[in-house]
């Protein structure tokens, strides 16, 4: 037998460090979290301040307000992760709105179990993002669950903004012979994320779009492009947002396939899942529509500014019928498309 | 693309919808037997492109379809046992069993994981030795090998928490009960490519001679498609009835021998009740004795199922293709993929699904038409 070991024993901390319930606490261990790892990548004077409330200063127009929450699964994906992520995806919604973003708040809801160096990675990745789209995130929340109640990270974003300039009329303004833009290669964002969740095995995989829309927009308000409506086409694709524009004007846009851009990994993944890359999610790609004579030099704009430089005309406005989208597919046949129910389910052959 | 764009070019397709336009002196019906050729052909439009020459019917392929709504039950019934779980194809999950879909039961508690493919789950299985881990096979002989190779799989590494509910069902014999019935207004098929790709096309050559109808192996692509209506045609016109392969570049005669050994070797025909078709003899597969181990039924001491449908869906008469989804009184009224009165309306290669998806409003070119 071995003699009796006069220290006492110790807790240790046994592999990485990992967010436990009471972090969530309001105790200690909170405050430690955010001193050592929120503030210093995110502090800024508003934040520092750690009131209940941010007091922001006056602002020269009307505010714009959103909020999305981001419950992507995996945490990281090709091409960004969910703290970009949630700052992209608000201020997107915010500048399609005809608004200058300006503060985010940000609300964390922690699966106990998750490693500090993720959040870390995480939260550095959300600063960068804030910093490329010049917003401040100016107040926050965190909140720990126990482990099984939440998978990994679930992140809120809110977003002001200051409106600026009229806002565009929207798409019940639609008329036939206004011509359809998308700002890149569509369906980047769920294929990226669809392949790395099941582990599909591809020799390239796709890579999200994720990234901010708010300069490409800019360009097009300074250059006084006058369009009709834009809309970042986030869940359910292109489609969707055709199918809510078709409904409010009354029209049918019609899309040709053959134009509709698609990178041959999104194309590949897609087609071999029997999935519609129409239906499937943007994160950094908006649709437009613009009055025929403007399509030129809109595009002329987007090309100038890097997120947006493969923008394209994939269609136009015409006069109503039954159907509100009608894809002209690759054989010249003209057949109308519906909006799926939910997610798309891949085909089992 | 390679492999997809040149079967899409459009000069190709152009010229393909004219030859047929231009060789057919009647108008000819022909049945595509899978669910993944009903979705191309109205995808890219082809049957408007056809109308008045090539009367387009919509056959039993869509293998979610006719997976019998006891087989559904019994996978509910795993789903809900707090050991169990049931993994499946993604499209399974929509299609309503007598009470619920097994997307109701994960809504609910239930433990349903959707994987891509069988060997998915048997790794899952491997990984999670506590839980018993179900795969509900269903499906036609493109899915058998996976499943087959699964169960193979399974007893090299001696798995004792992975099982199969098999549902598996076999084309041939749906063909020959669809071909032999009294009231068939079919004249010619085009045969599943991606069936024959597994099982050949020999097999059908007796039931060409036998009900003197052409059987044109057919690909997915537009053009691949009205390469085999052309032939169809072809050999209408000409009173023919041979089987031809227009899938040449994936289908050969035998099939995939290899594929058809393992098969072989996991599985045995047997007879089948098809959902809205009945009991089709030799419609389907069941595991071979020396792999009944795997066999969830016996494994769990499932009970021997007879559901009736009580739905007022006639799908028996559109998998037969004796009604089209349109002509069904409760088609986008009753009946839609939000809330479907049968599996037709389901899965992404139900007939009436797509038929909802593409031409639920253009009927006699409506989509051209102006609504005022």
């Amino acid at each position: 037998m071995n003699d009796l070991s006069p220290t006492c024993p110790v807790p240790t901390a046994v592999g990485d460090p990992c967010i436990t319930l009471a972090h969530g606490e309001g105790g200690r261990l909170m405050r430690q979290l955010l001193r050592e790892h929120v503030m210093p990548v995110l502090g800024n004077e508003y934040l520092l301040a750690l009131e209940d409330a941010a007091l922001l200063p006056p602002c020269d127009g009307p505010l714009a307000m959103t909020t999305d929450s981001f419950v992507v699964s995996p945490l990281f994906f090709p091409g960004g992760d969910i703290g970009s992520l949630a700052v992209f995806g608000t201020v997107n919604d915010l500048a399609v709105s005809g608004a200058d973003p300006r503060w985010l708040s940000l609300g964390l809801i922690i699966e106990e179990g998750l490693p500090i160096a993720t959040l870390q990675k995480i939260l550095q990745s959300l600063a960068e993002a804030a910093r490329r789209c010049d917003v401040q995130v100016v107040t926050g929340d965190t909140k720990v669950v126990p482990r099984g109640a939440a998978d990994g990270l679930f992140i809120n974003t809110a977003g002001v903004g200051v409106q600026v300039g009229p806002a565009a009329p929207g798409p019940a303004a639609l008329k036939p012979g206004d011509q359809l833009l998308v700002t890149g290669p569509i369906g980047c964002h769920g294929m990226a994320v669809m392949v790395r969740r099941e582990a599909l095995q591809f020799e390239t995989a796709p890579t999200s779009d994720s990234a901010p829309l708010r300069n490409a927009i800019g360009a097009l308000r300074q250059a006084e492009i006058p369009y009709r409506a834009m809309r970042d086409a986030t869940r359910g694709g292109v489609a969707a947002v055709l199918q809510e524009w078709a409904e409010a004007s009354q029209t049918t846009l019609m899309v040709s396939e053959a134009k509709v851009p698609v990178t041959p990994e999104v194309r590949g993944a897609c087609e071999l899942l029997g999935i519609d890359p129409l239906h499937v999610a943007n994160e950094g790609t908006m649709v437009l529509a613009v009055p025929p004579e403007f399509t030129e030099p809109a595009l002329r704009v987007l090309h100038g500014v890097g997120e947006t430089s493969r923008a394209v005309r994939i269609g136009e406005v015409t006069a109503g019928t039954l159907a509100g989208i009608v894809v002209r597919r690759a054989t010249g046949q003209e057949v109308p498309l519906d909006e799926p129910l939910g997610a798309p389910l891949p085909r089992i052959c | 693309m390679r492999y997809v764009d040149e079967y899409r070019q459009p000069e190709l397709c152009q010229r393909l919808i004219a030859e047929i336009r231009q060789l057919a002196t009647r108008s000819w019906t022909i049945m595509e037997v899978c669910g993944g050729q009903t979705h191309g052909l109205l995808r890219h439009g082809i049957d408007v492109a056809l109308e008045g020459v090539v009367e387009l019917i919509h056959g039993p392929g869509c293998p979610v379809c006719v997976t019998p709504l006891e087989a559904i039950d019994l996978a509910i019934d795993l789903a809900r046992r707090p050991d169990v779980v049931l993994t499946s194809f993604g499209d399974m999950l929509r299609v309503p069993g007598s009470h619920e879909s097994l997307l109701q039961v994960r809504a609910t508690g239930g433990n349903v994981k959707i994987v891509y493919s069988p060997l998915d789950a048997v790794e899952y299985a491997a990984s999670c030795p506590d839980q018993q881990v179900v795969f509900f096979a269903v499906g036609f002989e493109t899915t058998t090998p996976a499943t087959a190779v699964a169960v193979q799989q399974a007893g090299q590494l001696g798995l004792e928490n992975f099982s199969l509910l098999v549902a598996h069902v076999r084309v041939l014999p749906a063909m020959e009960m669809l071909a032999a019935s009294p009231g068939n207004t079919v004249q010619g098929f085009l045969g599943a490519g991606h069936v024959c790709t597994v099982a050949g096309y020999q097999c059908y050559q007796e039931f060409a001679q036998k009900y003197q109808l052409p059987v044109v192996v057919s690909g997915f692509e537009p053009a691949d498609l009205l390469s085999g209506i052309l032939e169809c045609v072809r050999q209408l016109e000409q009173g023919e009835a041979t089987v031809c392969n227009r899938y040449q570049r994936a289908a050969l005669a035998a099939g995939n021998r290899q594929a058809e050994a393992i098969v072989d070797d996991v599985y045995e025909i047997c007879d089948r009740s098809w959902r809205g078709l009945g009991n089709i003899p030799q419609g389907g597969l069941q595991l071979r004795g020396r792999w009944e181990r795997f066999d969830a039924r016996k494994r769990f001491a499932l009970p021997e199922l007879r559901q009736v449908e009580s739905s007022p869906c006639p799908s028996g008469q559109v998998l037969a293709g004796k009604m089209k989804p349109r002509e069904c009184e409760h088609f986008a009224t009753t009946c839609t993929p939000e809330s479907p009165l049968g599996a037709p309306m389901v899965s992404a290669e139900g007939a009436c699904a797509a038929y909802y998806r593409y031409a639920k409003n253009a009927g006699d070119g409506a989509c051209a038409q102006p609504i005022s």
